[in-house]
C-alpha cells in the first residue's frame, strides 16, 4: 500500500507542476470518472509542426489520477502529436512507478483517456490555432 | 421496540466466531476489519452450511419432480420462503417472491405494477436520498409512459423534509417509494408515518428496505406497507437471491413479470395460463440452494436479536461520530447516531475518499469509497464522493479505533 504513495505522487498531487488550463489552446477534452468523481480536463498547445509546446491539467480527483495527470501532461511537452497517441498505459504505469489493481487503474488511466479522446479530435477538437 | 433493558446485549466475541472469514489475516500480523458490511455482509457457518447441505444431500429441482429429491428440494425451497416471511412479519408466505435482489424486486413492481396501473401524467413520488435501484426503474417508466417523478427533499442535515410531505401528498402521488434507511448516511426514515400518510392521500406504497431488514426488527404487516423489497446478501445470506413482499391483493391482481417454466399453470401454442401467486413472479429455476441460504439467514439473524443488533449498531455508530470528530479536517454526514443504523460516511479535508480507502486498506480496514449507489444524493450535499464504514454484529469498538488509526495514518502520508 504505501508503494502506491510514493514520495513522487504525493508530492505531484499536492505540488502539480502542470495544473491549470490553457487558453487559447489548440486541443481540450474533459471526461470523469462516476465511479469515483473524477473529472479531469486536459488542455494543449502544438506549434506548426504539430509539436506539443504547453499542456495542462484541471479537475478533481484522487492522488493516483491527479499524480498521473500530473506527469503526463509533463511528459508530453515537445512531443509530436503522432508520439503522443502512441503513449500506452504501460508508459502511465512507469511513470508513476506502481503497480495498480482493476479499480485504481481507471484513475491512474483517466488522464490518458482524456488526452487521447481530445488528440484523436472526438468531440471538442479546436484548431483555432496552428 | 423494546426498551433497552429488554434487550439481550450482543455476545460480539461469540457471533465473530461464527464468521470464518473474520478470522482471514490479510498480511501476517494484520486481521481483516470489515466495515462495508451495508455493500454486503459476511456469510456464518449456519447460512454457508444450509446451501452445502443441500447441494450434498437434497440437490433436485423443484415444483416438478416427483422423486424423493424433488420433494425435499421443494419443501426447504419452501421453508425458506416462510422463513423470509416470518422474518419480516408476513401474514402469508405466498406475500414473499423470490427476486434475484432488492433491484429485481423494484423493477418487478415497476414492470407488473407500475406498467398496468399508471399513466402519463400520474406521479410517482420518490426522494432524494435513494439508492439507484430505487430511482433507475422509475425513471424508465417515467420515459416510457409519461409518469412525472417527484422528489421529497433531503435536509442539510440528511434527513427527509418530511415538512414538504403535505404539498407533495396534495399533489396524489399514485406510488410513493421510499428507502427505509439510507445507505450512505445511516438515516432510518419515519416510513410508518410516511405510509400512514401516503394512504390517506390515496397512494400505493413501496419500501427499500435492503438497508433496514437485516439490522432493525421490521414488520411490514404493522407498517402496512404494499411492496417492501430487500435482498439476502445484506443480511447473513448469500448473493443472488432476494425478496419482495407485497399485499396479497396487489400480486393477484398483478400480471406476471418474467415469462417461461413454473410461472404457469398451462400452456398452449399461442397463449398462457399464469401460475398462482407467488409463482407466477417466478419465472424459471430459482435460486434454489440460495434461497434455503436465505431461510437459514433469517433464522440465524432472528436468533442474535434484532433489537439487539441494531442497538449495538447505533452504539458502534456514535462512537465512531464521536471519534471520527477528533480527527482534524473530518466531516462526518448525517443525522445524529439515535436516528440512524450503523452507518457513518464521512470525508477527510485533501484526501480523496479513494486515498483514504486504500491507505484504510493497508490496515487491513475496508470501507467503502464513491458515491455508494446514490449520486443524486451526493450532488444535494455537494460532493462528489464519500468514504463510508458501515457497521454489523460482528463488529467492535477495538475496530472503530483502527479506523480513526488508520486514518491519521493517511493524513501522516499526505501531511
Amino acid at each position: 500500500m504505501d508503494d502506491l504513495y510514493r514520495e513522487q505522487i504525493i508530492d505531484r498531487f499536492k505540488n502539480p507542476r502542470h495544473r491549470g488550463e490553457l487558453d487559447p489552446h489548440d486541443y481540450s477534452y474533459e471526461d470523469d470518472n462516476p465511479l469515483c468523481g473524477d473529472r479531469i480536463r486536459i488542455d494543449v498547445r502544438v506549434d506548426g509542426e504539430e509539436r506539443v509546446t504547453e499542456a495542462s491539467f484541471s479537475g478533481v480527483g484522487c492522488a493516483i489520477s491527479q499524480a498521473s495527470a500530473d506527469l503526463l501532461t509533463e511528459s508530453i511537452v515537445g512531443k509530436s502529436l503522432a508520439e503522443v497517441r502512441r503513449i500506452s498505459k504501460d508508459d502511465i504505469l512507469e511513470m508513476l512507478g506502481i503497480e495498480l489493481g482493476p479499480v485504481r487503474l481507471k484513475c491512474a488511466l483517466l488522464s490518458l483517456k482524456v488526452l487521447k479522446a481530445g488528440v484523436y479530435g472526438i468531440e471538442s477538437v479546436e484548431t483555432e490555432l496552428t | 421496540m423494546a426498551s433497552p433493558a429488554r434487550i439481550a446485549a450482543l455476545d460480539v466475541g461469540r457471533l465473530r466466531s461464527d464468521f470464518p472469514v473474520l478470522r482471514r489475516e490479510l498480511r501476517p500480523g494484520v486481521p481483516l476489519i470489515y466495515l462495508d458490511s451495508a455493500a454486503t455482509s459476511q456469510k456464518p457457518r449456519a447460512v454457508l452450511e444450509a446451501m452445502q447441505s443441500f447441494y450434498e444431500l437434497h440437490n433436485a429441482n423443484i415444483h416438478r419432480g416427483v422423486h424423493r429429491l424433488a420433494e425435499e428440494a421443494t419443501e426447504q425451497f419452501e421453508q425458506a420462503r416462510a422463513a423470509v416471511a416470518r422474518f419480516i412479519g408476513a401474514a402469508d408466505p405466498r406475500q414473499i417472491v423470490f427476486t434475484r435482489n432488492t433491484t429485481e424486486a423494484i423493477n418487478l413492481v415497476a414492470h407488473s405494477w407500475g406498467r398496468p396501473q399508471l399513466k402519463a401524467g400520474d406521479i410517482i413520488l420518490l426522494s432524494e436520498m435513494e439508492h439507484h435501484s430505487n430511482l433507475v426503474p422509475w425513471q424508465m417508466l417515467a420515459a416510457e409512459r409519461g409518469v412525472r417523478l417527484e422528489f421529497l427533499p433531503v435536509t442539510d442535515g440528511g434527513e427527509l423534509d418530511l415538512a414538504a410531505l403535505p404539498r407533495l401528498l396534495d399533489l396524489r402521488p399514485r406510488l410513493v417509494a421510499l428507502s427505509h434507511m439510507s445507505n450512505v448516511l445511516g438515516t432510518l426514515n419515519p416510513i410508518g408515518d410516511i405510509i400512514r400518510e401516503a394512504h390517506r392521500a390515496g397512494a400505493t406504497v413501496l419500501i427499500d428496505g435492503a438497508q433496514a431488514v437485516p439490522h432493525l426488527p421490521v414488520d411490514v404487516t404493522e407498517l402496512e406497507a404494499d411492496f417492501y423489497a430487500f435482498s439476502a446478501h445484506k443480511m447473513c445470506g448469500p448473493t443472488g437471491i432476494g425478496a419482495l413482499y407485497a399485499r396479497l391483493d396487489l400480486l393477484e391482481s398483478m400480471p406476471p413479470f418474467l415469462g417461461g417454466g413454473d410461472m404457469i399453470k398451462r400452456v398452449e401454442l399461442r397463449s398462457f395460463e399464469p401460475n398462482t401467486v407467488p409463482h407466477k413472479f417466478e419465472a424459471g429455476t430459482p435460486a434454489i440452494a440460495e434461497a434455503i441460504g436465505f431461510g437459514a439467514a433469517a433464522d440465524y439473524v432472528t436468533a442474535a436479536g434484532r433489537e439487539a443488533i441494531h442497538a449495538h449498531e447505533q452504539a458502534l455508530a456514535g462512537y465512531a461520530m464521536e471519534r471520527l470528530e477528533e480527527v482534524p479536517g473530518v466531516r462526518v454526514f448525517g443525522p445524529p447516531a439515535e436516528r440512524r443504523g450503523g452507518v457513518v460516511s464521512f470525508t477527510l479535508e485533501g484526501i480523496h475518499p479513494h486515498d483514504i480507502a486504500q491507505i484504510l486498506d493497508g490496515e487491513g480496514v475496508a470501507i467503502r469509497a464513491g458515491h455508494h449507489c446514490a449520486m443524486p444524493l451526493h450532488a444535494r450535499l455537494g460532493l462528489p464522493a464519500s468514504a463510508r464504514a458501515s457497521f454489523y454484529l460482528y463488529n467492535t469498538a477495538a475496530e472503530v479505533d483502527t479506523l480513526i488509526h488508520g486514518l491519521y495514518k493517511a493524513k501522516e502520508v499526505f501531511a
